[in-house]
């Protein structure tokens, strides 16, 4: 067992803990740097999407594991990055510029829907970003001009720095090098005074307007981040589907990127990645098992998000902190080996309720 | 058609379609005031009690009104298990478990509902002893499936209503709804009122369910109108029974309208554009009463 003698304040926001966090996120770094060299296109190509919507958890996360907002509608973020990104290469921008500029109508459009929605509380603004996700989805099919409305349109060819990016592994190491740098963002973001408002409300929204964090504001600033980043993964998906449509962008993509947070894990940023891998695991693992089972249950059609839907119901029972939760538990385990108590972990329970005046 | 008539067809259309949302958000408010869980799987119980229904009526040939019956018993069954075997464990957790899990079971309920055999992904009708039935009254044709949503409606909320103010067993859950321990301290069984709570409402989205059937027919996405009842019933104040129905109508009677004069597109929208108003506007709804909460 490993233990950290702090011995300055600095110790408690370095982005590393010790010395082995250094050593095995370079590791990873570098299986992920060598992968095109070794994997199948495939599995490049799969490895991609899993960066994209890890992106796009990342934005989630911060809104709904650190500042405790329920949104169900973040698919249209992802929808409005994805479809400024088309048109603006369709218009002839240069990606370097096009990017950042989907990332930032995205969070425009956040602040939109957030500034009226965020004097609510958390159930009314998951009902309100509900609503909004549809209002945008409709928007996108009939917005003829400029969306191509149903028909969808294709995405332009980008090139970076003279390169052209026209092969799975340039737009995966686009999609690497994006995910990182949303990554330690999002790590800076958490370690100021910005972030750690956000938790604060996530706790309480009365101890932290207490103490001074003013919550439209802090609220308004991570539905900002959150819708941005999302945004970001949104125009990178563009790349890789190369066609767009506005079915791609609906409720159901909404859900699934929630569920990924949730499953990999509320309030840890590994546990977006671990998410996001579940995400786009899962369909291929069922694809697999497929040929195995019996032919009355492999050929239903409501196989798959039957799967995902008893995955998330027993998540939420049994394990609310998700993959990342079962991991540090794992590693706790043995750590303190044969001194494993299962009270470490208990959960708490809060029974406060609303009083009606 | 003339303008006057024109539009009382339209706004009869619409406030038995709003009727409908009605009754789900009904659904959702009866849980919500209860037990502060909001159910987003209100929708697939009403497509689960129309499938109840098809099972009993068209595929085993039961009588129209034993079948609905039936239905109706066996979704009430089916809420309150759902609340004892998958919601109570969560009691105590953050709202936002209570919304995973339930948008979770959504999933599931339509998952497996298009997996059971004679159920499938396929749309099915039920035949009323009131279908295709047309009544002209002075040059309007209102069709009596229509007229009898409006009615059943009605009826079911009287029926709700006495339940709640004059037995003791509403009374019981009413109390129970206000102070959960005060509740408990007077002898009231609270965990089994939720469940019968639940139960009630599972029943409520049925007979939502069997009214819109012969309208719409029957198939495992006719969940997704449990999306148009929240904005029934916020637009009603969360927390209030008769703000449920009336901001179902008014939603109703809103889609109806947009449906005819506004172009293409709008119809499936202007719930949600209603919502988004009332949310900046008045947030609390119409009949709702504002909340402190005791830190």
């Amino acid at each position: 067992m490993r233990f950290i003698f702090k011995t300055s304040y600095q110790q408690d926001i370095r982005l590393y803990r010790h010395g082995g966090d250094i050593f095995w996120y370079g590791l990873l770094l570098l299986a992920l740097l060598t992968a095109p060299a070794v994997l199948d296109v495939y599995y490049i190509g799969e490895l991609t999407l899993m960066a994209i919507f890890a992106i796009a958890g990342v934005g989630l996360m911060l809104l709904t594991g650190y500042t405790g907002q329920i949104s169900l509608g973040h698919a249209a973020f992802f929808g409005v990055g994805a479809y400024t990104e088309a048109v603006l290469i369709e218009a002839g921008w240069p990606f370097l510029l096009s990017f950042p500029t989907a990332g930032l109508l995205a969070g425009a459009v956040g602040v939109a829907i957030g500034l009226p929605a965020l004097r609510l509380t958390g159930l009314y603004l998951a009902i309100a970003t509900l609503a909004f996700a549809f209002i945008v989805e409709e928007v996108l099919a009939r917005w003829e001009s400029v969306t191509h409305g149903h028909e969808g349109m294709a995405v332009g060819d980008i090139s970076l720095l003279g390169m052209d990016i026209d092969t799975e592994w340039k737009l995966y190491y686009i999609a690497i090098a994006v995910l990182i740098l949303v990554m330690l963002g999002a790590l800076n973001i958490l370690r100021s005074p910005t972030g750690r408002a956000f938790v604060a409300i996530r706790d309480s929204e009365h101890a932290a307007q207490s103490l001074g964090v003013n919550l439209a504001t802090y609220k308004t600033l991570a539905f900002a981040i959150s819708a941005a980043f999302t945004g970001l993964a949104g125009a990178l998906y563009a790349h890789k589907l190369l066609y767009i449509s506005p079915d791609a962008f609906t409720i159901y993509m909404s859900i699934e990127l929630l569920l990924m947070v949730v499953i990999g894990g509320l309030g840890s940023l590994h546990g977006v990645v671990f998410g996001a891998a579940f995400v786009i695991l899962l369909p291929q693992a069922i694809a697999i098992f497929r040929d195995e089972l019996p032919s009355m249950v492999a050929e239903q059609p409501g196989l798959e998000s039957a799967i995902f839907g008893l995955i998330l119901v027993l998540v939420i029972l049994f394990e609310p902190l998700g993959i990342y939760g079962r991991w540090l538990k794992i590693k706790h385990y043995f750590s303190v080996f044969p001194l494993y108590r299962k009270a470490t972990f208990k959960r708490q329970k809060t029974y406060s309720r609303m009083t009606q005046r | 058609m003339e303008p006057v008539l024109l539009n009382t067809q339209l706004i009869f259309n619409g406030v038995a379609v709003g009727c409908i949302y009605g009754l789900v958000a009904l659904g959702f408010v009866l849980i919500y005031k209860a037990t502060e869980v909001v159910n987003f799987a209100q929708g697939e119980l009403l497509m689960l009690g129309a499938f109840f229904a098809y099972t009993y009526i068209g595929i085993l040939g039961l009588p129209y009104w034993l079948g609905a019956l039936l239905a109706i018993a066996s979704m009430a069954i089916f809420g309150g298990l759902l609340d004892r075997v998958v919601m109570r464990p969560v009691v105590g957790q953050p709202t936002f478990a209570y919304v995973m899990l339930t948008i979770g079971l959504g999933i599931i309920i339509r998952a497996v509902a298009s997996m059971i055999p004679g159920w499938g992904v396929e749309t099915y009708s039920i035949d009323t002893p009131y279908s295709n039935a047309v009544i002209n009254v002075a040059g309007l044709v209102i069709s009596v499936e229509y007229l009898f949503i409006v009615i059943a409606t009605c009826l079911l909320v009287a029926v709700l209503y006495g339940f709640f103010s004059f037995t003791r067993l509403g009374v019981a859950m009413q109390a129970s709804s206000q102070n959960q321990l005060a509740a408990y301290y007077m002898g009231i069984p609270v965990k089994s009122m939720f469940s019968m709570i639940w139960g009630i409402s599972a029943s409520v989205a049925a007979i939502a369910g069997i009214l819109l059937a012969p309208v719409s027919l029957i198939d495992t996405s006719m969940g997704f109108i449990g999306l148009k009842a929240f904005p029934a019933a916020v637009l009603g104040g969360f927390g209030s029974i008769p703000g449920a129905l009336v901001g179902g109508v008014i939603i109703g009677v809103i889609e109806s309208l947009s449906g005819f004069y506004l172009p293409a597109g709008f119809k499936d929208i202007a719930a949600f554009l209603v919502l988004l108003v009332v949310l900046i506007v008045r947030p609390e709804g119409l009949f709702g009463t504002s909340t402190r909460k005791r830190v």
